[in-house]
C-alpha cells in the first residue's frame, strides 16, 4: 500500500486517487476514492451513498463549489501540477477558514520537501509526497521554522498579537488542533 | 530603526539552517537544478553570467553603521571587495561562490540582515522614501507600516509561489520619492479629516515590458485593516493572475484584463471575509513598531547655522555641493546629505569595502550610526547638523562621494546590465560612463538643471528606464548591442511614462544622442523649465528632429 505523511507522520494510504474518472462505472467497488470535481458534481447523490468518497481539486477548480458539501467530504485533495504552481495554497486557506473545512485536506501532485512547511501552514495536514521522493526526508520539513509572522490556518493568531500580550488566552482552530 | 527581538532572530537563524541544508542537498545531487531554483532565489541567490549574485536585502534602505561594516567585511571575503546598490534599496554581491552563500547568509543574521525574498515570485523588499522622519513634507511616518508589511510578508506561506515577483512602496509625504506610482502595490500613509491614519491603496503599477501607472483601489483604508487588505489583494492575484504566460504574470496584466473596478470587487469580497480578524493590527502594534523609529537625540538649535551659510557663500564647491546633495530637515540646524555613487567611471551604485568602512565610520560621526539607501542608487545620511556639514564635505571629497549631482544628469539610475547580468541584451554601464564624460562641465551640468537618466539593459526595466526623463533600454538586433531612447517619462506623483523618440542606436553614439536632446531642451526652455517641462510643452518632434538629423 503506499504511503503519505498525514498529521506529522508517514502512514499508509488507504485512499486511492482517480485522476481521470469521468463516470461512476470506472469507480472501483468497497475502497475508498478521491475523485474529480467534474465526477463529484455530476454524481454527487450516488457518490454521497456510497461512502467513503473524497473530492480533488485543480488550482483552477472553484472552492466554493464544494460550499454545500463541506460538512460532509471526509477528504478534499489539492493538486499541484508543478511545485511552483502557488494557487493551491491559497485554495487550502479558503477551504480552511472561508468554508470552515474540517477533514482531511491533502495536498498531491508534486509535492515535494521545500514546500511542506508552508503547506501545512495554509492548512494542509495530509502531503502525497511525490513518489520519487522519500517520504522520512520529508517529514523533516514540517519542523523548518518554529514559528511565523503571519496569520495562518495552523496559527491563527499572528505573532503581534502574541509579542504584545503574553498572556493572551489563544484562539484555536480545527487544524490547530490537529496532533502533527 | 528597526532591531530584532528573540523572535526575529530565531526565524533568520532557521532560515539560514534551513537553506544551509537546501544548498548541501543540491551538492549532494538530491536537489535538481529546477527545485534548488526557486529555493536559492528567494534566498537571494541569481546564478548571473560569471558567478553567483547575491542580493541582500536592506528594508525599506535602513542600514545600520554596524551592519555597513558586516557588507564591507563579507565583500572582501567572500567577494571582490565592492558591493552594488540597486533601485530596491537593496545591495548585490556579484562574485560569490554558491558553496560560500550559507556562511554568507549566517554572518548577514549576527547584524539583523537577510537575503529573504530578494528574488524570486514572491512579495520582494519592501521600500519606501529616503527620507522618511526627516521631510518637511512628510504627512506620516512611512517605515513602521513598512516594517508591518515587511514583517507580512516575510516567509508568508500563501504567497511564496506567486505567478510572479512582487513588489511593495510606502510613502508618507505630500512628495512620492518612492515611485510608488509604479509599483505592485503603493501604499499611501494619509490622515483623514479626523486626524486617524489609514491608507490610500494602489495596484497594478510597474515598469518591466509592460509599463503602467497603477490604480488608486481605494482611497481610504482604516489603519488596523492593512493587512488584511494586501492579503485579499494577494489571494486574489496567486488565484487568478496568469500564469501562463510570463510576460503577462504580473499583477497588472490581471488588473487591466479584469478591469479595475472588477479586481476592486474581488479584493473587497476578499476582504470582507477577514476584516475586523486577529490579523487586524491593534494600535499597540502600531507604536511598538513606531517606538523603533522614534528620533534620534537631536541637539536643540535655534535654525540654520550662521557658519553653513557662510561657507555656501564663500566657497562655490562647497556651495554646489550643498545645493545639489543637501536635503532640508524638518528638525533647525539639522540637513541631510546624499553621498553620491555616481562619479564618472564608477559604476552606478558601486562602493568599495574600504568606502564601506569609511562610510560607517562617518555615519557613527555625523549621523547617530544610521543610514539610508535610496533607489536612485545613493547613500544619505539623514541626520547632520549643519553646522559639520563643511567638515563632512571634505570627508566625502577624499572618499570619491561628494560629487555634486544630485538629481541631476549624470546622478544616472543604471543596472548592472550586460557586463554582469544573464538577463541583460545590452551593457549599462559603459554608456552611463560616456554620457558623465560628456557632461564633466559642472557649469554647463548646473545649467541644464534637473534632469533624470535611467537605464537598463532589458526590459525587466531594472534601471526604471520607464520614469526616466530620458530612458534609455538596451535591445538585441541579431546579437547586436543596441539603445532605444525614450524622452518624457517621471517618477513621483506626477508620474509619467517616457514615449519612444524612434529607432535604436549604437553605443557609441549614445553620448552625441543625448547631448542633442539636452541642446534642444537649452534652446527652447522657458524660464524656470525643467527637461521634463519642455518635454510636455513641446512633444517629441524638435527632440527627434535634432537626433536623427544628419551630423552637424
Amino acid at each position: 500500500m503506499p504511503r503519505l505523511i498525514k498529521n506529522g507522520a508517514v502512514v499508509e494510504d488507504r485512499w486511492t486517487l482517480l485522476r481521470e474518472a469521468a463516470s461512476l462505472a470506472e469507480l472501483p467497488a468497497g475502497i475508498p476514492v478521491i475523485v474529480p470535481l467534474a465526477l463529484w458534481r455530476t454524481e454527487r447523490a450516488a457518490l454521497s451513498e456510497r461512502g467513503e468518497v473524497g473530492v480533488w481539486l485543480k488550482p483552477d477548480d472553484e472552492p466554493e463549489a464544494l460550499a454545500e458539501d463541506i460538512a460532509m467530504l471526509p477528504l478534499i485533495a489539492i493538486d499541484f501540477p508543478k511545485f511552483t504552481d502557488g494557487r493551491g495554497y491559497s485554495i487550502a486557506q479558503l477551504l480552511r477558514t472561508g468554508h470552515r473545512f474540517t477533514g482531511e485536506l491533502r495536498a498531491i501532485g508534486d509535492v515535494l520537501r521545500d514546500q511542506l512547511y508552508y503547506m501545512r501552514q495554509c492548512g494542509f495536514d495530509a502531503f502525497a509526497v511525490r513518489a520519487d521522493k522519500s517520504l522520512e526526508d520529508a517529514l523533516q520539513a514540517l519542523t523548518d521554522f518554529s514559528d511565523g509572522y503571519q496569520a495562518t490556518v495552523r496559527e491563527p493568531i499572528p505573532l503581534f498579537r502574541r509579542r504584545t500580550s503574553p498572556g493572551l488566552v489563544r484562539e484555536t482552530s480545527p487544524a490547530a488542533n490537529d496532533p502533527s | 530603526m528597526y532591531r530584532y527581538d528573540a523572535y526575529d532572530h530565531r526565524l533568520v537563524a532557521e532560515r539560514v539552517a534551513q537553506f544551509r541544508d537546501q544548498t548541501r542537498r543540491f551538492l549532494a545531487g538530491d536537489l535538481t537544478e529546477d527545485e534548488f531554483r526557486p529555493l536559492r532565489l528567494q534566498n537571494g541567490l541569481y546564478i548571473q553570467r560569471h558567478a553567483p549574485m547575491l542580493r541582500i536585502s536592506i528594508p525599506y534602505g535602513m542600514l545600520s553603521s554596524k551592519q555597513l561594516r558586516k557588507l564591507a567585511h563579507i565583500g572582501r571575503k567572500y567577494d571582490r571587495g565592492y558591493g552594488h546598490f540597486t533601485t530596491r534599496q537593496n545591495l548585490q554581491f556579484n562574485w560569490p561562490r554558491l558553496e560560500d552563500t550559507p556562511e554568507i547568509l549566517a554572518e548577514l543574521a549576527t547584524v539583523e540582515m537577510h537575503a529573504i525574498q530578494t528574488s524570486g515570485n514572491c512579495v520582494r523588499n519592501i521600500t519606501a522614501d529616503h527620507f522618511a522622519g526627516i521631510a518637511s513634507d512628510e504627512l506620516v511616518d512611512p517605515r513602521p507600516y513598512a516594517e508591518l508589511i515587511r514583517q507580512w510578508a516575510t516567509l508568508n506561506p500563501e504567497f511564496a509561489y506567486l505567478p510572479r515577483k512582487f513588489k511593495i512602496a510606502v510613502n508618507g509625504s505630500t512628495v512620492d520619492r518612492a515611485a510608488t506610482l509604479v509599483h505592485d502595490i503603493g501604499v499611501h500613509a494619509v490622515r483623514n479629516e479626523q486626524g486617524e491614519i489609514g491608507f490610500r491603496v494602489l495596484v497594478g503599477g510597474g515598469l518591466g515590458r509592460t509599463p503602467m501607472i497603477g490604480y488608486v483601489i481605494r482611497e481610504w483604508l482604516p489603519r488596523a485593516e492593512i493587512l488584511n487588505y494586501l492579503d485579499a489583494i494577494l489571494r486574489v492575484y496567486n488565484r487568478f493572475g496568469r500564469r501562463d504566460n510570463i510576460y503577462k504574470a504580473r499583477i497588472k496584466i490581471l488588473v487591466k484584463e479584469r478591469t479595475p473596478a472588477q479586481f476592486t470587487r474581488l479584493v473587497e469580497r476578499e476582504w470582507e471575509r477577514s476584516r475586523g480578524g486577529a490579523a487586524s493590527v491593534p494600535d499597540e502594534e502600531v507604536e511598538r513598531l513606531a517606538s523603533h523609529f522614534d528620533p534620534p537625540p537631536y541637539a536643540v538649535l535655534s535654525g540654520d547655522d550662521a557658519g553653513f551659510r557662510a561657507a555656501v557663500a564663500d566657497n562655490r564647491p562647497f556651495g554646489n555641493w550643498a545645493k545639489r546633495n543637501v536635503f532640508a530637515h524638518k528638525v533647525p540646524g539639522y540637513a541631510a546629505v546624499t553621498l553620491s555613487l555616481k562619479k564618472t567611471g564608477v559604476p552606478p551604485g558601486d562602493v568599495t569595502s574600504d568606502q564601506m568602512d569609511a562610510v560607517a565610520a562617518l555615519a557613527d560621526r555625523y549621523s547617530f550610526g544610521e543610514l539610508r539607501v535610496s533607489h536612485e542608487q545613493n547613500l544619505i545620511f539623514a541626520d547632520v547638523r549643519q553646522s559639520e556639514l563643511f567638515a563632512l564635505w571634505g570627508e566625502l571629497k577624499v572618499l570619491g562621494l561628494a560629487t555634486p549631482n544630485i538629481g541631476l544628469l549624470t546622478d544616472i539610475i543604471c543596472c548592472p546590465g550586460g557586463d554582469f547580468c544573464s538577463l541583460a541584451n545590452a551593457k549599462s554601464i559603459p554608456i552611463a560612463e560616456a554620457v558623465q564624460r560628456r557632461f564633466d562641465d559642472l557649469d554647463y551640468l548646473y545649467d541644464i538643471g534637473e534632469v533624470s537618466l535611467n537605464m537598463s539593459g532589458c526590459m525587466n526595466a531594472c534601471g526604471h528606464h520607464h520614469v526616466g526623463n530620458i530612458g534609455v533600454l538596451g535591445v538585441d538586433k541579431n546579437g547586436e548591442e543596441w539603445y532605444q531612447v525614450s524622452i518624457g517619462g517621471a517618477q513621483g506623483e506626477g508620474a509619467s511614462l517616457g514615449k519612444v523618440i524612434g529607432p535604436s542606436f549604437a553605443a557609441h553614439e549614445m553620448a552625441e544622442v543625448v547631448s542633442r536632446l539636452i541642446e534642444v531642451y537649452v534652446e527652447r526652455r522657458h524660464d524656470d523649465e525643467h527637461f521634463i517641462d519642455t518635454v510636455r510643452r513641446l512633444g517629441l518632434e524638435p527632440f527627434k528632429e535634432r537626433v536623427y538629423a544628419a551630423a552637424h
